[in-house]
Parts: structure tokens; C-alpha cells; sequence
């Protein structure tokens, strides 16, 4: 069976290495401070509406949206506002958050309105996602409330479900939907009524038979389609999944609305459910803490804004120095100066590896293999743009698609020569943006 | 045998007359002024005037469009040349160098983080700001190096760009090439500065770098005529060089350079003539 599950062209197949699969999700103690971001969302930062020494309510708005492509920000627990300047940031820079040191009380701000969803307008429903703060909890952070409000001349007759997780080590989505399948059905609904989708698709790599058993069983009479996946790195790339569910290809610089799809993650759908039946913000997660470096990986439901070293002290500490933190999944994630940065809305995943895991190989000279070629889900010549850059030649970067590049690594993580691909297409991909600005 | 040369020949002969006609009856109308001032021109191409190149200069200037002093690797020279032809006077300037504000190589400044991705400057520096805790040095990686058209420009073995002095020609654009404004121009004559190009506190710049200016005001102290300290970061003050000699000698981290005691550390450009500086 596993030779003909769909999937999309080019793309690899890295170790899996799943440690925390088996491992239900476990509740992170408060840390003594939280660390909240006014940047956890693509977009402009929310604006602090809180001063030092202010006493907040957990869920209690801290910061608020600034235009349409933004969203507030909430207080994760109960307690007193300490703090409000600049701290390191998963960004690598030092970026304005608000620092709250938690009563321990853990008491929800009195404002929550829960609602029954069959009495709400669509528009209703947008509004308390937005309200809520939800952003895409793949990694992306892109405002949930943009997505569903799309133009009137793009209509969505699908929605596809994102349980692919297709980063090596990430297990938060694939614990999500076997331990919470009834939020993540509730999210669909109401994303569904929000968007009048006829298809309801859930994609879930064929790694994740559990998962995909369960879901399968929920679903039936729900008009929901279950559908597993081959197991290829980027599979769970909003234009890939589409390729592969829909049949259908996002055209270059199109986005998934021009081909009448939207794509949710599993986690975002959880919280979409939480933020309309509920009222309830987003202001928890699931994150997997992982990695040969992590003395216990676990599974947690961490409050957003807590310290990366809070969480590595709840999994037992590092069982050795770690050569490289990263947020994220290995193929995707950032890399981290310290364990000073906090979680935030997109963080999925904490990964320690140690220094013996990392390579540290200088580039040496392009073979001409072309596996980047072969690699490439977007079919683009990675080594070409990256050529065209060496030379600075960005308008001929861009005639080759640099533009298109998703970003997914493939390429660099298959290059033998060890050539830094994706930083020259991202480099390629900032100054084409910057010159187009001027 | 014979006809193919006659043929050959013939076609030769045929086209070297049509050639010749051509050359005579399409001419291309250039005043002769345009090319005397293209000959005078450097020819490096170097697009500071404004132009894409010197031949594009050369023609603005014979419409009287732009002033002849906008060659700066000509100099002065050039732009007396380019009056004298064109029958107007030329401003004088002082020459202009370009000058990287900062001593603080990979031996001497800390970083966040190993790089190991393109040498490129201007890429890494997207990277979380670079891999300096320096928010302002050099980043070593020789973005200017590759945009010098003078070889003006080195790279020490411990990644920091030093400029000759002699080889400059005040082009600038290893100015627009460095994303970290770390160099600037300044007059030939301006032989003392303070290179350093942080803006942090000094508990702070001593946290990550040996030879960056900490705002102590030990140099305004010395030659409260010559130094100013503007936003942490101590400067020299126009025409004031000689008086700010005698502080560089004291400054705690020596990071005020004279010029004639040579370039930074590992450089291999020798120090300039006193008469050229």
C-alpha cells in the first residue's frame, strides 16, 4: 500500500526520529517569570496596553492588534506585570515583550464569554478567532482570522486539514490529534461553516497509523475525509499537502486561495474551537522538548512566553552541552543564541542536539550532483539561484523562481558539498523584496 | 585555384568599399570634446559620478549638464582637465578616503554565534543582525573587498576590512556595499580618528570587544579641542587632527588611530607617506 499513498514531487525522507510519539502530553508547571512577545505573529507587533506593576487576569488582553494582519496578544496566567522592554527574542534580536511573574492562582480574567457557535454569524465567529489572538500554530504564525476571511472573488470549496508533521523529532500535532480529537473536530466544523467548504480533507502522514485509525473512526458520517500520506519531508507544506490532497498546484506567487483551498493546522483548529465555543484566547500550546541532548523528551502543554530553559528543566535538564538549540523542527526551525528565548505561539518544538550531531563542515565546491534539483517539492534549480547570488545577479535569481522557494531545506540538507542554498535563496528572496519596495 | 582568389578577393574588395561607404555615410556625429574628456577620464567605470560609466559622464558634460568635479577617482586633476576643455572653472575639493570605523577583528570582538553559511556581509547580517555581538563592527566577510574596482580594500587573516589610503580614489562603493555603516568618508587630511562604530554603553562594549571606544572621555580630557564624545561614542572634530595626536597615545583601548603610525592591526598596506596623508 505505502508505495501509493499520494504525496507531491521531489522532497526527501530525513530519520523520523519521533522520540516523544508514544509520550502523552504532560502539563508544564508555571515558570517563576513569563516572557510574552508583542511579535508572535507575521504582521505588525501588537501595541502593550499594560503598564509595570499592573495585576492581570489570566487571558486578560496584554497587547492589541495593530491593523488587520495582526492580532492581540493575552496574559498566559494570573499575575503581576513586571517588565515591559526589549528581551531576546526567538528572532535572534532583543524585541519588546511584557514580563509577568505569575500569582500561582492561575485565575481567568471574568471577561471570558463562551458562546453557542449555531447563534453566531460567520462574521461573528472571525471576530472572536481574531479576538482571541489565534494565529497558524505550524510554525508560520500567519493571523488564523486572514486566512478565513478570503476575497469574495476567490471562493473555498476546500479545506484541508495539516496532521502531516513531516519535521524529523515533532510529535505536538500527532499527540494532539490522539489525545484531543474532539477540540480538533469542533474546529473543523466551525471552519467549515466559516468558509462554506463543500471538501473537508485531513492529510496525516501513513508514520502516524494511530492517528490516523482514530480520526478515521471520529470522522465517519461527518463528511470528513481521512487520508494518509507518504512519508516524504515537506509534505506538510501548505502548496505540498495541497499537491498531493487536491491534485491541484498553487501557481507561482499565487497563494492556496487562487486554487480554491485553505489550509489549517490541526493545533490551530484546536484553537479555534477553544477561542469561539469558549472565548478562551490562545494562550497555551503543545510543544514538543526534544532532541539527543534532552535528558527526558516529553510532550508539554506549556504556557506561551515561557523560557526555553523552564521547559528543558522539566524534561530532566541536558544531558550534555548542546551544540545547537533550535525552535522548531530541525529542517525549518531557527536556531537559538540561548535557552533565555521564550516559547511563543508557533513554537512546536524545542530541539537540543548536541555538538556531535551538528555538522560544522565548510562548504566546499558545487559537484553538480543537482540532488538539490531532485529534492526540490517547488521544482526549482537551487544551486543556479544560488550561483546568481554569488555573482549578485538577483534579476536573474528571480527569473529562475527565487520567489517560489518555500524555504524547506531540502536542499541544503542534501547537498554534499554543504553549500548554504536556502540562505542564499532567502538572501536572493529579502534584497529581490527590498529593491521591488524602492 | 585562381578563381577562388579572384572570387574571395572580389567579395573582400566588394565589401571593404561598402564598408567604407557606410563608415562615411552613417557616421555617428560625436563632438570631438566628448572624446578628449572620455580620454581624460580614469576609465574605471566606477558609476560615483552618477553615471553608469565614464563615457556617460563624458557626454553630460559636454551638454553642460553636470559640473566636471564629479569624478572622484580623477580627483582634482581630472576636474581642472575637464574645465580647462570644457572653458568653465572647476570646484575644488578637498579628496575624499573612505575609512572602516572599526579595529575589531575576530581576535578582538565576540561573537553571538558560530556563522558558517555565504561569505557575505550583507546575508549575514540578516542572520539576527550578524554573528558580532557588536552591533556596529566590521563583519570580516568582504562584501567591500569584492566591491572595490580599485583593490583598495583587504581583508586581514582575522576578518577585518582595512582601506589604503593611497589606493582609495573616495568611489564609494564599498560605502554602499557594507550593511553596517561601519565605513564612511572622510577628508584625506582627517589623519586621526576614532575607529569605532558602537553606540553602546561602555560596560557594554568592553563585554564584547578590546578595542572599541567605551566613552571614557579620557581623549576629551587630553584635547578638549580635538575630541567630542556624541552618543558614546568619542569623535574627532573637524580640522582639529594635530591637536588629537596626543591623545592617542592615552586612550585606554586604543582605538583612536593616527594614521601616520600606520593601519590596523595585521593589515600589509604600509603606512602612508606623511606627505600623502
Amino acid at each position: 500500500m505505502a508505495m501509493f499513498l499520494t504525496t507531491f514531487p521531489g522532497g526527501l525522507h530525513p530519520p523520523e526520529l519521533k522520540l516523544t510519539a508514544r509520550q502523552p502530553v504532560e502539563a508544564c508547571p508555571l515558570p517563576d517569570q513569563l516572557v510574552v512577545p508583542l511579535s508572535q505573529h507575521i504582521g505588525a507587533p501588537a501595541i502593550a496596553c499594560v503598564t509595570v506593576g499592573q495585576k492581570v487576569g489570566k487571558g486578560e488582553v496584554i497587547a492589541q492588534a495593530k491593523g488587520f494582519v495582526s492580532v492581540p496578544v493575552h496574559a498566559p496566567t494570573s499575575g503581576e506585570v513586571v517588565a515591559l522592554e526589549p528581551r531576546p527574542h526567538p528572532q535572534g534580536r532583543f524585541l519588546p515583550a511584557v514580563v509577568i511573574r505569575p500569582d500561582g492562582a492561575d485565575t481567568w480574567v471574568d471577561s471570558l464569554v463562551p458562546a453557542d457557535p449555531a447563534t453566531l454569524s460567520v462574521e461573528d465567529m472571525v471576530e472572536r478567532i481574531r479576538a482571541a489572538g489565534v494565529v497558524g500554530m505550524g510554525g508560520a504564525t500567519f493571523p488564523t482570522h486572514v486566512k478565513l476571511t478570503p476575497p469574495v472573488d476567490k471562493p473555498i470549496s476546500t479545506l484541508l486539514i495539516n496532521g502531516v508533521e513531516c519535521e524529523p523529532y515533532l510529535t505536538s500535532d500527532h499527540r494532539l490529534m490522539l489525545e484531543e480529537p474532539a477540540r480538533l473536530l469542533a474546529g473543523i466544523a466551525l471552519v467549515r461553516r466559516i468558509l462554506g467548504a463543500d471538501r473537508v480533507v485531513i492529510g496525516i502522514e501513513a508514520n502516524k497509523p494511530d492517528a490516523i485509525a482514530l480520526l478515521t473512526e471520529k470522522c465517519a458520517g461527518l463528511d470528513i475525509e481521512v487520508v494518509p500520506l507518504a512519508v516524504k519531508y515537506p509534505q506538510g507544506s501548505e502548496k505540498q499537502l495541497i499537491q498531493a490532497l487536491n491534485g491541484r498546484e498553487v501557481p507561482s506567487g499565487g497563494l492556496p486561495m487562487d486554487v480554491g483551498v485553505v489550509v489549517q493546522n490541526v493545533a490551530t483548529l484546536a484553537a479555534v474551537a477553544d477561542a469561539v465555543i469558549e472565548g478562551k484566547p490562545l494562550i497555551e500550546r503543545i510543544c514538543t522538548v526534544t532532541g539527543p541532548a534532552v535528558t527526558s523528551p516529553k510532550n508539554l502543554r506549556i504556557r506561551i512566553g515561557t523560557p526555553l530553559s523552564h521547559l528543558v528543566g522539566i524534561c530532566g535538564g541536558m544531558r550534555d552541552v548542546p551544540g545547537k538549540i533550535i525552535l522548531g523542527g530541525p529542517m525549518m526551525g531557527m536556531a537559538q543564541l540561548s535557552l533565555e528565548v521564550p516559547a511563543t505561539k508557533g513554537t512546536s518544538g524545542v530541539l537540543l542536539l548536541r555538538t556531535a550531531d551538528v555538522s560544522f563542515a565548510p562548504e566546499g565546491p558545487c559537484i553538480r550532483c543537482a540532488r538539490c534539483v531532485h529534492g526540490c517539492p517547488v521544482r526549482l534549480a537551487p544551486t543556479t539561484i544560488a550561483a546568481c547570488v554569488r555573482l549578485e545577479r538577483f534579476a536573474d535569481a528571480e527569473q529562475w523562481h527565487a520567489m517560489d522557494c518555500i524555504e524547506c531545506g531540502s536542499c541544503s540538507y542534501i547537498c554534499p558539498a554543504g553549500l548554504p542554498l536556502v540562505q542564499a535563496i532567502r538572501h536572493a528572496k529579502a534584497t529581490i523584496l527590498a529593491r521591488r519596495r524602492r | 585555384m585562381v578563381t577562388a582568389v579572384l572570387s574571395l578577393g572580389g567579395i573582400g574588395l566588394l565589401s571593404a568599399v561598402a564598408l567604407g561607404v557606410a563608415a562615411k555615410r552613417f557616421a555617428v556625429e560625436v563632438d570631438p570634446r566628448e572624446l578628449a574628456l572620455l580620454e581624460l577620464l580614469p576609465g574605471v567605470n566606477c558609476g560615483a559620478c552618477g553615471f553608469a560609466g565614464c563615457s556617460g559622464y563624458a557626454r553630460a558634460l559636454v551638454k553642460g549638464e553636470v559640473p566636471p568635479d564629479l569624478c572622484p577617482p580623477g580627483g582634482n586633476d581630472v576636474a581642472v582637465k575637464l574645465a580647462n576643455i570644457l572653458g568653465v572653472t572647476a570646484t575644488l575639493s578637498e579628496p575624499q578616503v573612505a575609512v572602516v570605523f572599526c579595529q575589531g577583528d575576530n581576535r578582538k570582538t565576540k561573537t553571538k554565534f558560530r556563522y558558517l553559511g555565504m561569505a557575505d556581509c550583507v546575508a549575514a547580517q540578516r542572520l539576527a543582525d550578524g554573528p558580532k555581538l557588536c552591533p556596529g563592527g566590521c563583519l570580516g566577510l568582504g562584501s567591500c573587498e569584492r566591491a572595490c574596482p580599485f583593490g583598495a580594500i583587504e581583508m586581514t587573516a582575522d576578518g577585518l576590512a582595512v582601506i589604503s589610503r593611497e589606493l582609495c580614489t573616495g568611489c564609494r562603493k564599498c560605502v554602499a556595499a557594507c550593511p553596517r555603516q561601519v565605513i564612511r568618508m572622510i577628508p584625506l587630511s582627517a589623519t586621526v580618528q576614532v575607529l569605532c562604530n558602537s553606540h553602546d554603553s561602555g560596560t557594554l562594549v568592553r563585554k564584547y570587544c578590546s578595542i572599541g571606544c567605551i566613552a571614557c572621555q579620557i581623549c576629551v580630557k587630553t584635547a578638549p579641542e580635538a575630541y567630542r564624545v556624541d552618543e558614546r561614542l568619542a569623535v574627532v572634530i573637524s580640522n582639529q587632527y594635530d591637536e588629537a595626536v596626543p591623545a592617542v597615545a592615552k586612550c585606554p583601548t586604543h582605538c583612536i588611530r593616527d594614521f601616520h603610525d600606520g593601519y590596523p592591526e595585521g593589515s600589509s598596506f604600509s603606512p602612508p607617506r606623511p606627505n600623502a596623508a
